[in-house]
This record gives C-alpha cells, structure tokens and sequence, in this order.
C-alpha cells in the first residue's frame, strides 16, 4: 500500500503527509501535459493537409523564434534565482529578479504578439528570375503564374496572402497551439506580478511562507518546457513538407 | 585538497542540505540551455543534414526538456517519496512523469489513428 515519506522538513499536518497544494499543482501540470500532447498532435495530423497556403515555410522566421526562445528560457533562470534570492531572504534580490521575470514574459508575448501580426499580414514575395531555378513552396509557384502579367513589378509578383485561424488547417491548429501556450504565458505574468506587489506587505511573502513561490515558478518552468517542444515540434520541423 | 575541489564539495553540500541547487548551477544550466537553443538554430541551416536534422533536434529539445525540468523544476531533487509495495518512489516525479507518458500516448494514438506515418487520408 502506499505510504507518504517526506524528508528535509517537508513532512505536512495532512493524511499524506504531503503538502496538498504542491500534489495538486503537479497533478494539474501532469494533466496539463495531455491538453497540450492533444494540441500538438492535432497540429501534427492537420499539418500537411491544408489545401490553400500559407504553410509554415511560407510565414516561419526561425531567428525571431529562436530569439523568443531564447528569452523565455532566461525567464526560467530569473524565476530560479528570485526563488534562490527568497530562502536566502534576500527580499531586495527577489523582487528585482521576480520583476526580471515578468519583464522577460512580457518580451516573449510581444514576440508572439508580432509574429501573429505578421503572419496575418504577410506579404509573400516571388522573384520572377527564380522560377525555374529555385524550389517554390506552392503559394510561390501560384504566385510565379502571375509572372509576365500586369501583376509583375520590376521582376517581382507581391500579394498579401495572411495567414489567419480561418486561412487553413495549419492556421487553425498552430494559432490554437501557440495561442493557449501565449494565454499561459500571460496568466503566469499576472501570477507573478501579485506575488512581487503581495511581497510589499509585511508578512505576505516570506522565506518561511513560500509555497506560493514554490508553486508559481513550477507553472512557470512548466511554459518553458512546453515552448521547447512546441519550437521543435511546430517550428523547426515545420519546414520540413514531409515531417 | 585543492581549492577548486574544496568549493565544488561546498557547493554539494549546499544543494544537499537545502535540497535546491545552487543559483551558481542554476547559471550553469541556463548556460548550457542558451548553447543548446543556438546549437539547434545553427544546425537548421545545414541543409546537407536534410532529414537526419529531426532526430538530432529531437535529441537536443529533449536535452534541454529534461535540464529544465531537473534542475529548475528541482525533480532531481525530489525526496519526497511514496511507499508503494516497499519501494519508495518520488512522488512529484511520478506525477508528472505520470502525466508525460499518457501526454505521449495521446499523441502517438491520435497520430496513427489519422495515418500520420503512413501518409493516409
């Protein structure tokens, strides 16, 4: 039968013997593994059956993703530093490094801000000198049919070809995807952000009070780890026409 | 003892007695995390890999999957174990190992039923 055994002083006045709220966290982010494997895999399925495009080589900017990537995952180094800084309590350190954490959300919603912007306003490009010559995607090679027309400027065709959750399957699917993952991101931003204003009131916040903070940087390492994949999965395969 | 060997025994100690890791490996660990991100992004643009690309980046999402969840996630250093039939099992990992394994399952059932890997409608 099962037995609850806690060490380092983690033993709870409960019939575990475990802290009801960090089980419930941990089983919320083991349930929370399935709601995004489902969006993941629904994306997956759907990927190479849009009929129009955009399609993901047509809209992807890998350098714009990798940089948000990139912030999101020093937003995880905060995180664990303002966790450091609060057992140490070092109340000063924590809020600058809590705060740093929010600010580094903030970016990598902007990001994701400005990419949606982008793709739903993207503006696709054919050089007419290229046809032929380069590998097209198929929005391109519908493109290069007006090449040679009234539509060709200075050797270029241009046309606005946004990708919006209606445009197709993959629109559907990857704003869903990324969408719910950017909700996430925020919630997490606004959890934070009453954790930094709570730690202004005396008593509030403290080394020894600090499930609060235990649990917010779970949910929050818990984002990341998601955006890893979905950067893998979504975006870096993405290119790939067979994948 | 040599001084380095002395501090890398303190910083042991602490992580032990604390049960967290301490921030100079937290440091490490982002460290390690930034060079796996532009390893990735720099092995994008080889195009002579072609499709081994997706293995090898599988790997390193994993890498970095696991580093995050280790260590910032503390799951490492999970010691709070449940007894089930005599042998003691970290809970917090279970769970969320728990979850991972089901997460998986779902994606790999959804993905056959709808002939992902065989290329059918």
């Amino acid at each position: 039968m099962a037995q609850a055994t806690a060490h380092h002083g983690e033993h709870e006045p409960t019939t575990t013997g475990l802290n009801h709220r960090k089980m419930l966290m941990w089983a919320f982010l083991g349930s929370d593994c399935m709601f995004f494997g489902t969006l993941i895999a629904t994306y997956l399925v759907y990927k190479n059956r849009s009929i129009t495009g955009p399609l993901p080589e047509d809209v992807f900017s890998i350098p714009v993703t990798t940089v948000s990537t990139f912030v999101l995952l020093m937003s995880s180094m905060s995180m664990v530093l303002a966790y450091a800084a609060l057992t140490r309590n070092s109340m000063k350190t924590f809020r600058i490094w809590l705060a740093s954490t929010c600010i580094l959300g903030a970016t990598f919603v902007g990001f994701q801000v400005y990419e949606f912007t982008t793709f739903a306003n993207y503006e696709h490009k054919v050089y007419c000198a290229d046809v032929g010559v380069k590998e097209l995607t198929p929005l391109k090679q519908q493109l290069a049919e007006k090449c040679g027309t009234e539509d060709e400027h200075n050797g270029v065709v241009e046309e606005v070809v946004g990708l919006t959750p209606r445009t197709n399957l993959f629109g559907s699917t990857f704003y869903t995807l990324t969408g719910f993952h950017g909700a996430h991101v925020t919630l997490g931003i606004v959890w934070l952000l009453s954790l930094f204003f709570l730690s202004f009131k005396k008593g509030m916040v403290t080394p020894e009070k600090n499930l609060d903070l235990d649990l917010a940087p779970l949910y929050w390492h818990f984002v990341d780890i998601v955006w890893i994949v979905i950067f893998t999965v979504v975006y870096l395969f993405g290119v790939f026409p067979g994948f | 003892m040599s001084q380095e060997h002395q501090v890398a025994e303190e910083h042991a100690e602490a992580e032990v007695h604390t049960g967290h890791p301490t921030p100079l490996t937290y440091f490490k660990v982002a460290i390690t995390l930034s060079v796996l991100t532009a390893l990735e992004f720099g092995l994008f643009y080889l195009e002579w890999l072609s499709y081994g690309i997706i293995p090898v980046m599988g790997f390193l999402s994993a890498a970095k999957f696991l580093l995050v969840a280790m260590f910032y996630m503390h799951l490492r250093y999970d010691n709070v174990g449940i007894s089930i039939f005599g042998r003691d099992v970290p809970i917090f990992s279970l769970m969320f190992v728990a979850g991972l394994i089901v997460a998986a399952g779902v994606v790999f059932a959804l993905m056959a039923l709808f002939a992902f890997f065989t290329g059918g409608a």
